[in-house]
């Protein structure tokens, strides 16, 4: 029996804040247990929760970077359950009107191809504290500092068809709101994280099988690994006659499965109701004009627009506009660059990718600038340095040798490396390269390609590199010839 | 000086008259006495009162003294006090010091209060008796073997034995109102989103309102200056401009309309409280008021309304009460769960118990639609029934509580009639609309009786006025029990 996999994203993504959705404690990331926990964060009696309009405000812009619906009137409610780590015996939510209804992301999915995963909704929330059950010997410590942290729930439709397709949908929402600055995609932090809902059903089958959930994946290889599983596990189930259960299941990625946590039947009633301490939350026209006033061109429109004005394939135009920074960083260069966006293009994704990799930094914090990368492909594009040469000076600049926008010019000018177009200079050096290899000049003459490129490289090196490449093969044929 | 209301204790202490130290002294001194016999305080910080009192009689001498420097006051326990312990009534809470004050507390300190005392109450302000409360019962002065109606019943009996001039409390379905009128003194409850609920632990969220007893309506008008008023950190809190809400007392009541709701005087009502009314009625014409008899259809359905959502919020507001953090929690358990259940059913009392469960129950799956969502539907027919209401009237009256005091015990076992005590009242709650009571006679077992007034939303100033016009022209508010003369 062919199966075919249906997967629905629950992503929780922490809003970047400075203070709380409901107190002005701080969001910080790693202060000392419950040193950022207010009277509010920490639940005392007789405390009122108040609405960072902050949350809100970025909620406008992801529900207009999706094209979804802004709900201009949405409720607040209480989500009723006992746990150490939330401090008030509820959640405050939104459950029956979110702030945000509908849109779409759109992804590139490995086997389909472009497509539009559908939203379901977005919701803003307050993120709970943390269990410590380590070093209190036999009791549990709580930290409340995460507690009341802004998160904006945001729901998909069950569209994607397989783990690879998940993921890169949860890429492709992982990019976006941090290009949105909404987020600061942390994942480390759990500054992102998803719930899969997974099923299998019978190929062709309109109808959805029962599905589990699988909580907080916090990686994306993580996420790829559990819902192999899960698929894995859920068709081997059916096929030995078995049915899925639904229930919620937690990935273990030491041991790499999923393990029941609890079955529907142990499904909590979280009694929602609309909490009385918080007035509808109520958007006006005016406000949502303002935030769309200050969006950022959108990673999809930015692809389609590098794809036109600089001519680039669709394939460097996605990855360029995967993160903002990189777009930016590329858009610069390719503006200031002189000479084909393609070549500035091939420059990022290449070299300058390649050094931030092995430096493990991001592209903020790369030593070479955009305008320093222009002034050094512009030296390729007049014929200054060959695109060899280029590499070199991009070492130098990154290795911090050369300061300011004109470093490659100065690098070029201190090491000498400027590139020799003089015909009768390069003249000079293939005369000495044929008189000092007679032997290579035989075997070319005898037929041998390739002992004509052993002749190129022993004039590129006579001139340490600098001789125009293009005019060496040029003359040296007309020599041997 | 024991019986001075606190526009005469105002005007005593600015003249140098009398000191506020003196005063809280005195004060003091009767608390103790009165503790057995009523019960009224949870908590008395004499200590921390004449403190205050030194530093108000300093203000005074300098002339730069706020508008009521030196008047000691009592905040009902279930309002948050900066360093003083507050209990709500309850065991979960007896051993629980307020971190910080209540806005209403900062606007009374402001103000110049000297504050003596928390309250007793029933616990978690669910009752309309004080008999709830982990402290023991509170006590009528008029006569002990009384309930003093709930559930601010402490603060209602400190003013009414002139422990002292005026008091907080807090009204959710009439527990200023009924307290009032059960101890024969001025209860006002203002609109919702006056006061800010900011440092009042919650018990409903969306019916919890801040508001104070006197012996007069000058009194009340007086304290609500110094409580109401915008507070950011309470996101219902209403920002309007501020008022004196005392600037109308003077208003001759020519004109007034009354409106009579006729679901207010029928069957039910005690034969000696409807005869009150009647006799106070007689007096508002003779004032030169009109009467317009008025249907309010959906009234009656005020107690069933209020019995689902108030328990519903309730059951949510008192999650945070787990053991984790602060409060109770239970000596030995196995497990969370064991600790949860064990800290809970310790902690909290039998009423705070079905009321949570009741509220739980309401909330449930499958039950939301049939009874929260549906009480709120009718919670908008009731406020609808009241804005018809007040396009033909200014004011209505009626009693504020069916009967007068009812024996303690009496109703302990009978939660139902107990509830129906506040079948007057609720809709107060319900609609956000302001109310007072005062007293206006007494049953022949000489318990006093409660007239309510109750008007549109913001129209503070015009009960007060109504409350005050009436008061000038009789004395029934300042009959002080027998307990107190002895």
């Amino acid at each position: 029996m062919k199966w075919e996999v249906v997967i629905g994203l629950e992503t929780h993504t922490q809003l970047s804040t400075a203070s709380k959705i409901f107190s002005d404690a701080s969001t910080a990331f790693g202060a000392a247990p419950n040193t950022h926990a207010s009277a509010v964060d920490i639940a005392l009696p007789g405390v009122l929760p108040v609405l960072n309009r902050g949350a809100v405000e970025r909620a406008i812009r992801f529900g207009l970077a999706v094209g979804g619906t802004i709900n201009t009137r949405s409720v607040f409610a209480r989500k009723n359950y006992f746990y150490p780590d939330l401090p008030k015996g509820y959640q405050i939510s939104q459950y029956e009107i979110p702030i945000v209804t509908g849109g779409e992301v759109p992804i590139v999915s490995p086997t389909r191809g472009a497509l539009r995963v559908r939203l379901t909704r977005a919701h803003l929330e307050e993120d709970a504290g943390k269990s410590l059950h380590e070093d209190f010997h036999g009791m549990t410590g709580i930290d409340l500092n995460r507690a009341g942290t802004p998160l904006l729930e945001i729901v998909s439709e069950p569209d994607l068809r397989s783990s690879d397709e998940a993921v890169a949908y949860a890429k492709t929402l992982h990019g976006l709101v941090r290009w949105i600055g909404i987020c600061d995609g942390n994942m480390q932090e759990g500054s992102f994280r998803c719930d899969a809902n997974v099923s299998v059903r019978a190929a062709g089958s309109d109808e959805l099988g029962t599905r589990c959930e699988i909580k907080n994946l916090n990686s994306f290889r993580f996420m790829q690994e559990a819902i192999d599983y899960e698929v894995q596990r859920q068709i081997e189930l059916i096929e030995s006659g078995g049915s899925v259960v639904q229930e919620t299941r937690l990935y273990d990625p030491d041991r790499r499965e999923t393990r029941s946590m609890r079955s529907k039947e142990d499904a909590q009633d979280y009694r929602y109701f609309p909490d009385p301490d918080l007035p509808p939350l109520m958007i006006t026209e005016d406000w949502i004009s303002r935030v769309r006033a200050q969006m950022p061109e959108l990673p999809e429109a930015m692809k389609t627009r590098f794809m036109r004005d600089y001519a680039l394939p669709a394939a460097d135009a996605t990855t360029l506009t995967a993160d903002r920074e990189l777009a930016d960083y590329f858009e610069v260069a390719a503006k200031e660059g002189g000479g084909e966006a393609r070549i500035v293009a091939n420059w990022v994704l290449g070299e300058l990718s390649a050094a931030l990799n092995k430096a493990d930094i991001s592209i903020a914090q790369s030593p070479v600038s955009a305008p320093q990368l222009a002034v050094l492909l512009r030296r390729i594009a007049d014929g200054t340095i060959s695109g060899k040469i280029a590499k070199d000076v991009f070492d130098a600049i990154w290795a911090g040798e050369a300061q300011g926008e004109n470093a490659a010019d100065t690098i070029i000018a201190a090491k000498g490396l400027r590139q020799i177009s003089d015909e009768g200079a390069i003249e000079k050096i293939v005369d000495e390269a044929i008189a000092g290899s007679p032997a290579i000049v035989a075997e070319y003459r005898a037929g041998k390609e390739k002992a004509f490129n052993s002749l190129v490289g022993k004039v590129m090196a006579a001139s340490k590199g600098k001789a125009n490449p293009t005019q060496v093969n040029a003359i040296l044929k007309r020599k041997l010839g | 000086m024991i019986s001075g209301t606190v526009a005469q204790l105002v005007a005593d202490l600015r003249a140098k008259r009398l000191s506020s130290v003196e005063l809280t002294r005195a004060l003091l001194a009767r608390i103790d006495q009165a503790q057995a016999r009523f019960n009224a305080f949870v908590t008395v910080d004499a200590e921390g009162a004449l403190a205050q009192a030194r530093a108000a009689d300093a203000a005074l001498a300098q002339g730069s003294a706020p508008p009521l420097a030196g008047v000691p006051i009592a905040h009902k326990d279930v309002i948050m006090t900066a360093g003083l312990r507050t209990t709500c009534g309850s065991r979960m809470l007896a051993n629980f010091t307020a971190p910080y004050d209540a806005h209403v507390v900062t606007g009374l300190r402001n103000a110049g209060t000297v504050l003596v005392g928390k309250t007793n109450m029933d616990e978690f302000a669910m009752g309309s008796s004080s008999e709830t409360s982990w402290f023991g019962p509170v006590r009528n002065p008029w006569n002990t073997d009384y309930v003093p109606g709930g559930s601010s019943g402490g603060s209602a009996v400190s003013v009414a034995a002139r422990l002292v001039p005026a008091a907080t409390g807090t009204d959710t379905g009439g527990s200023i109102r009924q307290p009032a009128s059960l101890s024969g003194i001025c209860g006002l409850k203002p609109t919702y989103g006056v006061c800010s609920r900011y440092g009042l632990i919650a018990f409903a969220s969306s019916l919890d309102t801040p508001g104070m007893f006197a012996r007069t309506a000058e009194d009340c008008g007086l304290l609500l200056n110094a409580m109401a008023g915008h507070d950011a950190r309470d996101s219902t809190s209403l920002d309007r401009p501020r008022e004196d809400y005392t600037r109308d007392l003077a208003r001759p009541l020519a004109g007034l309309r009354i409106g009579l709701p006729k679901e207010y005087f029928g069957d039910g009502v005690d034969a000696d409280v409807a005869s009150a009314i009647e006799t106070a009625l007689a007096q508002f014409r003779k004032l030169g008021a009109t009467t317009v008899p008025l249907a309010l259809p959906n009234v009656k359905l005020s107690v069933p309304v209020y019995y689902v959502i108030a328990p519903a919020e309730a059951s949510s507001n008192l999650s945070r009460f787990d053991g984790v953090r602060y409060g109770h929690r239970a000596a030995k358990y196995t497990d969370l769960l064991d600790m949860y259940r064990k800290t809970r059913a310790e902690g909290f009392g039998a009423e705070v118990k079905r009321r949570i469960l009741v509220g739980t129950y309401v909330l449930s799956h499958g039950y939301y639609d049939a009874y929260y969502l549906k009480a709120q539907q009718v919670r908008r027919l009731i406020a609808d029934d009241f804005a018809r209401a007040y396009q033909a009237c200014d004011v209505i009256m009626g009693p504020t509580a069916p009967s007068p005091a009812f024996k303690i015990g009496d109703k302990a076992d009978d939660p139902v009639q107990m509830y129906l005590n506040d079948i007057f009242t609720v809709a107060g709650n319900l609609t956000g609309a302001p109310g007072i009571s005062i007293p206006c006679g007494f049953d022949r077992r000489r318990l006093p009786i409660g007239l309510l007034i109750q008007s549109n939303h913001f129209a503070e100033a015009k009960l007060l006025n109504v409350a005050h016009q009436y008061q000038q022209a009789t004395d029934w508010h300042t009959r002080a029990p027998a307990e107190v003369s002895a």
